[in-house]
């Protein structure tokens, strides 16, 4: 065989092989996902099946009727905890990237008296395991009678949140060369308009990563909630899954359809942001 | 159109004052290029005058018009930055009409003044791209575009061209004449490129560490340099200043050879002086291949072994030694020469210059 041939054969064995690895990786990415939609639709003893049984044999959206039926036909206050969990989510999100843009462009663009220091203690938060936070936590939002209100979770969402979309945020606006904003001072902009015409404009990509990443959080987020939280006044769709929990059993079909309409909201959310999320905005700003 | 005038303008970062109290009065119109290497101020100088920087001390007057604690939208100023900064999520067309928008002006006066400013540069083809999509010399010409729409009183120059490939800087370089040519406004131009503030300035501002070490046409900043400092840096090649003693009429140098004193030095030196000696590759030629302009007067001519050569076409840099050293030399109507060649060469010493060792200033009157 012809040295070309050969070199041709490998490339296209090559390019096999990649795409079953991509295939390969997807899988394992893809099927907790697809499991836990399978799941919702067919019956307990399905689930349970030892070996698992890979094709549904019985499809029904008797979980998902069940889930809005309401009390005492199987149901759970899902609107409830759905609405709490958007109210907690979106103004925990909406603070933590002001904050977070705020912060982020101090860091990116002043120098001040203790600026790493003060950087590194955020970072620093990161390294605490919310967790261990819960129970001096509990007992101060005992002592605020802030226990089981939105606003506390809200709270603990935003002083989750900040130091991480700070960190963000601060990186992509170093990206942004400082001439823009003195170029557009020059060109008559106060400081507020420079920022707002100028910067902002091409640091939003990043912007709306931590907003993405903020919001996950918040949305995702059990371990603190199922301390903090009591009753429908705050108990968000994480917590909410534990409504499935009886003392004996453990409903897993109807777990699993809540896991679905839980994560359709947030599918759809980080679908819509990701076309600002191209980078390589900035290029060709400077330099030749 | 406005006047600019620096009356004691200093600089300090803390206790590192940057920028010493410099004088500076610009005429209305007037091209002025800041020259200097990295570091002496220049550029910071420029900041402060578009109040990018604050100032530490002393006043800055545009058209008359006090303007130290005023915000930079407020001086009616423009600036074309070294990194262009365009805006890169706007089109050409929007990053030239930008001033205007923020200024509250009418679609029609914005597209007008927008045409006018793109007929001027050339840019019509180019209004509906982003920055992204031109060249190095096409967004130079659009970072030229936005400072020209303003109509400012005053064009700030920030090494505009450095980032440019070196055909394409002399070519712009003949635009930015052009086009003050046409403008007519009162230009700042700093630059570390003394060819560039040779050609386009009607008067250059030299800065070293903070000071103003002269000020004055390219022609008397190149024919008669205050300092050793200002002698070295103008001129390419640079002026060869060699370190000399005088001694009973003449100068020796350090490893003994010697040059007659040049006769309008006589009577401000005495022996004993340490003074350096400067004279330009143009004034120390090889002997008949020199700027025979017929005006020389003193002319020393020695015989000096030749150690590298560099030809450039129309004339050949020849590196001669003397005192152990390499001085650099012109040869006008070049003829081939190899190194070790020896060659009679030729100081012109009525256009030698003299500095004091000690301080650097010209011992010229």
């Amino acid at each position: 065989m012809d040295e070309n041939a050969s070199a041709r054969l490998t490339r296209r064995a090559l390019t096999v092989a990649h795409s079953v690895g991509l295939f390969l990786a997807m899988l394992v990415i893809c099927l907790p996902g697809i499991w836990i939609v399978l799941s919702s639709l067919r019956p307990t003893v399905e689930i349970m099946a030892k070996p698992p049984v890979w094709i549904p044999q019985e499809v029904s959206l008797d979980a998902y009727i069940a889930m809005f039926s309401g009390i005492g036909k199987g149901g759970i206050p899902v609107l409830d905890y759905f609405r709490n969990s958007l109210i907690i989510s979106v103004t925990s999100t909406v603070i933590a990237v002001a904050i977070g843009m705020a912060g982020g462009y101090a860091f990116a663009r002043y120098r001040f008296r203790g600026k790493s220091g003060m950087f590194l203690g955020l970072m620093l938060t990161r390294t605490v395991p919310g967790i261990a936070l819960s129970l001096p936590l509990f007992f101060l939002y005992v002592r605020l009678g802030i226990i089981d209100t939105h606003i506390g979770m809200i709270l603990a969402y935003v002083a989750l949140n900040v130091p991480f979309t700070i960190w963000l945020i601060d990186g992509f606006f170093r990206q942004v060369p400082k001439d823009l904003a003195e170029a557009a001072q020059i060109d008559g902009c106060t400081r507020w308009q420079a920022f707002w015409q100028v910067e902002f404009p091409l640091a939003r990509p990043g912007i709306a990563s931590a907003a993405i990443f903020a919001f996950l959080t918040c949305w995702n987020e059990f371990a603190l909630a199922s301390q903090l939280t009591r009753s429908v006044n705050s108990k968000t769709l994480p917590v909410g899954l534990l409504d499935y929990t009886a003392e004996f059993t453990i409903d897993w079909r109807g777990m699993c359809a809540l896991a679905v309409v839980m994560i359709i909201p947030a599918l759809t959310l980080t679908y819509i942001v990701q076309k600002h999320l191209v980078g390589g905005l900035t290029s060709g700003a400077v330099k030749g | 159109m406005a006047t600019v005038s620096l009356k004691n303008l200093t600089k300090r970062y803390g206790n590192m004052e940057i920028v010493h109290g410099i004088d500076l009065e610009i005429a209305d119109r007037e091209f002025i290029a800041l020259v200097g290497p990295s570091g002496c101020g220049k550029s910071t100088t420029l900041r402060m005058i578009a109040g990018l920087e604050d100032i530490s001390g002393g006043e800055i007057d545009i058209g008359g018009r006090k303007v130290n604690d005023l915000p930079p939208r407020s001086r009616n100023i423009s600036m074309v930055f070294q990194s262009y900064a365009l805006y890169p999520h706007m089109t050409v067309r929007e990053n030239l009409g930008f001033s205007l928008k923020i200024a509250g002006a009418t679609k029609d006066e914005m597209d007008r003044r927008v045409a006018e400013a793109s007929a001027i540069l050339g840019l019509d083809e180019l209004l509906e791209r982003r920055p992204s999509q031109l060249s190095g010399g096409q967004r130079q010409r659009v970072a030229m575009g936005r400072a020209i729409v303003r109509d400012p009183d005053v064009f700030l120059f920030d090494e505009p061209l450095s980032n440019l490939d070196a055909k394409l800087r002399t070519q712009m370089r003949t635009e930015i004449k052009k086009l003050h040519a046409k403008v007519k406004s009162t230009v700042i131009y700093v630059t570390h490129d003394q060819v560039e503030a040779m050609t386009l300035a009607d008067r250059i501002v030299i800065m070293r560490s903070g000071y103003i070490e002269q000020v004055g046409t390219p022609d008397e900043v190149f024919s008669r340099p205050a300092t050793r400092f200002v002698a070295g840096f103008i001129g390419s090649p640079p002026m060869n200043l060699h370190e000399a003693t005088v001694s009973d009429g003449r100068l020796v140098f350090s490893a003994g050879d010697s040059l007659p004193l040049p006769g309008q030095f006589k009577s401000r030196t005495s022996t004993g002086d340490k003074v350096v000696f400067g004279i330009r590759p143009d004034d120390f030629y090889p002997t008949g291949h020199g700027l025979s302009s017929g005006g020389e007067t003193e002319v020393h001519r020695v015989e000096l072994p030749v150690s590298i050569t560099e030809p450039l076409g129309n004339e050949t840099l020849v590196f001669a030694e003397f005192n152990g050293t390499d001085w650099v030399s012109r040869m006008l109507n070049p003829k081939p020469l190899k190194a070790g060649d020896r060659i009679g060469m030729s100081f012109d010493l009525s256009r030698a210059h003299l500095f004091s060792a000690e301080t650097g200033k010209s011992l010229r009157n």
